[in-house]
């Protein structure tokens, strides 16, 4: 996701950072290439010029006003501009005090609606909702059959009968009152913003249903005119969101940006793969901060939380800072980690990772290769790595259907790791200022756990410069590569 | 093996830290946000900040000149920086991409600096003879080849949602109606309904279809469509495809297979034609560059042109890649598949309706 444009901005706000003063000739610079970088990213040559004065506006003044680096100063400027750009805050869903809480689906044809209705009912019952799916799109043709078969998937029942969209979304409505459903998702037939006909049926089914929720759907690999279809979409009906669909692929997804800054509606949920389960909601700071190259981390939290058990993970922190993280924890923590989804969609939202580690396509199966490896440990060598001898490892190596440099390798690895986290987990401690007296990390902000890993110097690795260039695909032995500083990361390659 | 359990350890570790970060964080903080039992009140919306006039403004007014804005130049006698600056504007929203429009403009700049063209009415006439020559291809035949191995195998890919599968439709109406006889294969196993879908479009053009079942490999549908086709000695099978964004390398490698099991035992790839979506950006070149390679693409299909997006991206995809637009979809009719025709695209780009 973004991943072009975060590159682009890690470059070049590589060059400012550091810096003492900005010349005018720096600021041009930077403008110039955050325009070119926005425009490739199809975000709307009016949102560019008004976004690149602005920044040009708070550069300027910030530097006759403030003694601060201004280098810092354009980050942040750029950083703020982004955000309001996405949407300043997360959408909050509220349900209607009389149910059915009813939303509607709009969209050009293949933008995604129907899928994202599924998604969409998918995530209110994940809320503990009880959702009613209403197949209005009776253009296209197998349309209401794709919605079944999607509703049968997440099974959440789904409300049709031809004729009429009108009708059929009106019988729906009724239906959802009946049968006591209290969210109604309305899907409907694609339409160009430009089909004076259709675009009045959609006005009136509108106002047949009359929606809590309008959401626009829109592909984050639409160009440029996707400011004249929401503008065109938001006249009509008055949207309250954009789901922003296919932002799995490569696209850069600035229209999505756009869009928010013409209609002034906020990104409300994104798709993030043709899974059903793969919807999130949208969270607009997050975004900015990925595309200024700081990762996606807030997003791996929540789904780290969901996912390990609180108690369990606390005491794996606990151990990890103390030192005490055996590799039968480690192999618990896979476990947990397994749960959390691919390996690279993972992958991708880690801050500092560099674009070709992204890129790399973590094979889900090296996860097996390792559990392999610690399974076929003996308790006390996963206690006490540092007994592993030769003929152990071969027995390892045998056992587990690997060579002896493999075993090397994760052991001297995890050595290397322990290390790493417990001289974090002492600077997060100190950063959150309120270690307990057991020298655990007490209450320690997120935030506050970043900036310490940046100081430890994780975000250096990323970039065109940096320490992680020239990654490999996997399947290449790194060796032979100096290391130097952070040995450990070096080698992460 | 390689660097696998690295990776894995550190990521276990962030995890972990993280996780543990903010489980502490958010129980210093209140008690998480449960959400009620009953429907609570409130169905107003937060209070979105409004954008700015003067963006909303200027916003209304460009789209509503975007096809006057080349007559308002034609209408000045002097060719100023701002006519370069309305240029560029015109171009990039049409989807024509920095980088092109860059290169476009450059040369005319040169040719105003010789002379060559003086006023804003011959600038705009070089503009377009350029841009037409840039799409001067000379292969925008469909190849459909008699002396190959039977049946001749035309396949569609392309991204989600950019509607292969309607485009299948009315290839088979037309292909139909030169007196060829067409088989369909529904090679998209993965979408729900897209068998369905395609089936409507089968009845409509009135060829025969084959499908698999839900799920199914695609390349052996595909391949059973074929021997079907060559038993019966059909001219044509169009094969459909799931849609796939183009960094999923399983589901590319997937459509390599596809199209070399399509003609392991009778019938020959004649075209793979790419679709794309008209409302595309800039991530079109990346679709063509990624199926290019995939599939030895043969022709794009620009879909959806009836609509406001102009798909300027098509410019990127011919001059860099080197395939060219062979069809455009305008509707959702059977009959709404036009061929390209360059001319007439450039000059609907510089319509001054």
């Amino acid at each position: 996701m973004f991943d072009n444009l975060s590159s682009r901005f890690e470059s070049i706000l590589k060059k400012v950072r550091g810096k003492g003063r900005l010349t005018e000739a720096d600021v041009d610079e930077v403008l110039g290439e955050i325009r070119a970088a926005l425009l490739d990213a199809d975000v709307n040559v009016g949102v560019v010029r008004t976004v690149v004065e602005r920044i040009r506006e708070a550069a300027i003044g910030a530097e006759l006003s403030q003694a601060l680096d201004p280098g810092q100063q354009i980050v942040k400027i750029v950083s703020q501009e982004l955000t309001a750009m996405l949407g300043g805050e997360t959408l909050k869903i509220s349900y209607a005090s009389k149910p059915p809480t009813v939303v509607l689906m709009a969209g050009l044809q293949g933008s995604g609606k129907t899928t994202s209705a599924a998604k969409l009912a998918r995530w209110f019952k994940s809320q503990g909702r009880h959702p009613l799916l209403v197949g209005a799109d009776l253009q296209r043709p197998a349309a209401v059959e794709q919605l079944r078969t999607l509703g049968k998937q997440i099974d959440v029942p789904v409300f049709s009968e031809p004729g009429d969209p009108v009708t059929t979304a009106t019988r729906g409505l009724a239906e959802a009152r009946r049968i006591g459903k209290d969210v109604l998702i309305v899907d409907t037939a694609g339409r160009l913003s430009i089909d004076a006909d259709l675009m009045d049926e959609i006005r009136r089914i509108s106002d047949a249903v009359s929606p809590n929720y309008t959401f626009l759907v829109i592909d984050a690999m639409t160009g440029q005119d996707a400011v004249n279809t929401a503008e065109a979409f938001h006249n009509t009906l008055a949207i309250d969101g954009v789901i922003l669909s296919k932002l799995d692929g490569d696209a850069r997804g600035g229209a999505a940006l756009s869009v928010k800054e013409v209609i002034g509606r906020p990104i409300a949920f994104a798709a993030t793969g043709e899974k059903l389960d793969a919807f999130e909601q949208f969270h607009p700071d997050r975004m900015a901060g990925r595309i200024l190259g700081m990762g996606d981390m807030l997003t791996l939290i929540e789904q780290a939380e969901s996912v390990f058990e609180k108690e369990e993970a606390e005491k794996a922190a606990a151990k990890l800072f103390e030192g005490d993280f055996t590799l039968d924890d480690f192999l618990d923590q896979l476990q947990q980690v397994k749960k959390m989804g691919s390996m690279s969609n993972i992958m991708g939202m880690i801050p500092g990772m560099p674009k070709a580690a992204k890129g790399a396509e973590i094979d889900d199966d090296m996860i097996t290769v390792t559990e392999a490896i610690i399974r076929s440990m003996t308790l006390e060598e996963r206690r006490r790595p540092e007994i592993i001898n030769g003929s152990r490892r071969t027995r390892i190596a045998k056992g587990s259907g690997t060579t002896v440099p493999d075993i090397n390798k994760l052991v001297k690895q995890f050595t290397e790791m322990q290390k790493m986290m417990k001289r974090m987990g002492g600077m997060a401690a100190l950063s959150g200022g309120k270690a307990n007296k057991k020298g655990k990390p007490g209450k320690v902000s997120p935030l506050k756990m970043a900036k310490a890993m940046r100081e430890m110097g994780l975000s250096d690795l990323a970039g065109p410069g940096g320490a992680m260039k020239g990654f490999p695909p996997p399947g290449k032995n790194p060796s032979g590569i100096p290391s130097e500083g952070f040995p450990d990361f070096r080698d992460f390659r | 093996m390689n660097s696998a359990p690295v990776i894995l350890l550190v990521l276990v570790g962030l995890v972990v830290l993280f996780g543990v970060g903010v489980v502490v964080y958010n129980r210093r903080k209140a008690a998480p946000q449960e959400l009620p039992e009953v429907p609570i009140e409130v169905v107003v919306n937060e209070p979105e900040p409004e954008p700015a006039p003067g963006v909303v403004r200027r916003f209304a007014r460009a789209a509503g000149v975007f096809n006057g804005s080349f007559a308002v130049l034609r209408g000045k006698d002097k060719i100023t920086s701002e006519t370069w600056e309305e240029l560029e504007e015109t171009l990039l929203r049409a989807d024509v991409g920095l980088s092109t429009t860059t290169a476009l403009l450059e040369s005319l700049k040169s040719r105003v600096g010789r002379k060559d063209i003086s006023s804003p009415h011959e600038l705009l006439d070089a503009l377009q003879g350029e841009m037409a020559g840039q799409l001067s291809s000379n292969s925008r035949e469909l190849h459909f080849d008699s002396s190959v191995k039977m049946p001749n195998i035309w396949l569609f890919v392309g991204v989600n949602g950019v509607g292969k599968t309607t485009t299948i439709g009315k290839v088979a109406f037309a292909q139909k109606a030169l007196g060829r006889s067409v088989l369909l294969a529904a090679g998209d196993t993965f979408r729900a309904a897209a068998g369905e879908q395609l089936e409507t479009w089968a009845q409509r053009a009135e060829v025969p279809i084959v499908r698999g079942s839900d799920g199914a490999d695609p390349s052996a549908v595909i391949f059973d469509a074929v021997q079907s086709a060559a038993a019966n000695s059909r001219d044509l099978v169009l094969g459909d495809t799931a849609g796939r964004l183009q960094n999923k390398s399983n589901l590319m490698e997937e459509l390599k297979k596809v199209r070399r099991v399509a003609e392991k035992e009778a019938g020959t790839v004649t075209e793979v034609l790419l679709v794309i979506d008209a409302t595309t950006g800039q991530n079109g070149l990346s679709q063509a560059e990624q199926f290019a390679l995939a599939t030895n693409v043969t022709g794009v299909v620009l879909t959806k042109l009836d609509g406001s997006a102009k798909g300027g991206i098509v410019f990127a995809i011919e001059t860099q890649l080197g395939i060219p637009v062979k069809l455009v979809g305008l509707g959702e009719t059977i009959g709404d598949l036009v061929p390209f025709n360059p001319e007439e695209y450039v000059r609907e780009l510089f319509a001054e309706a």
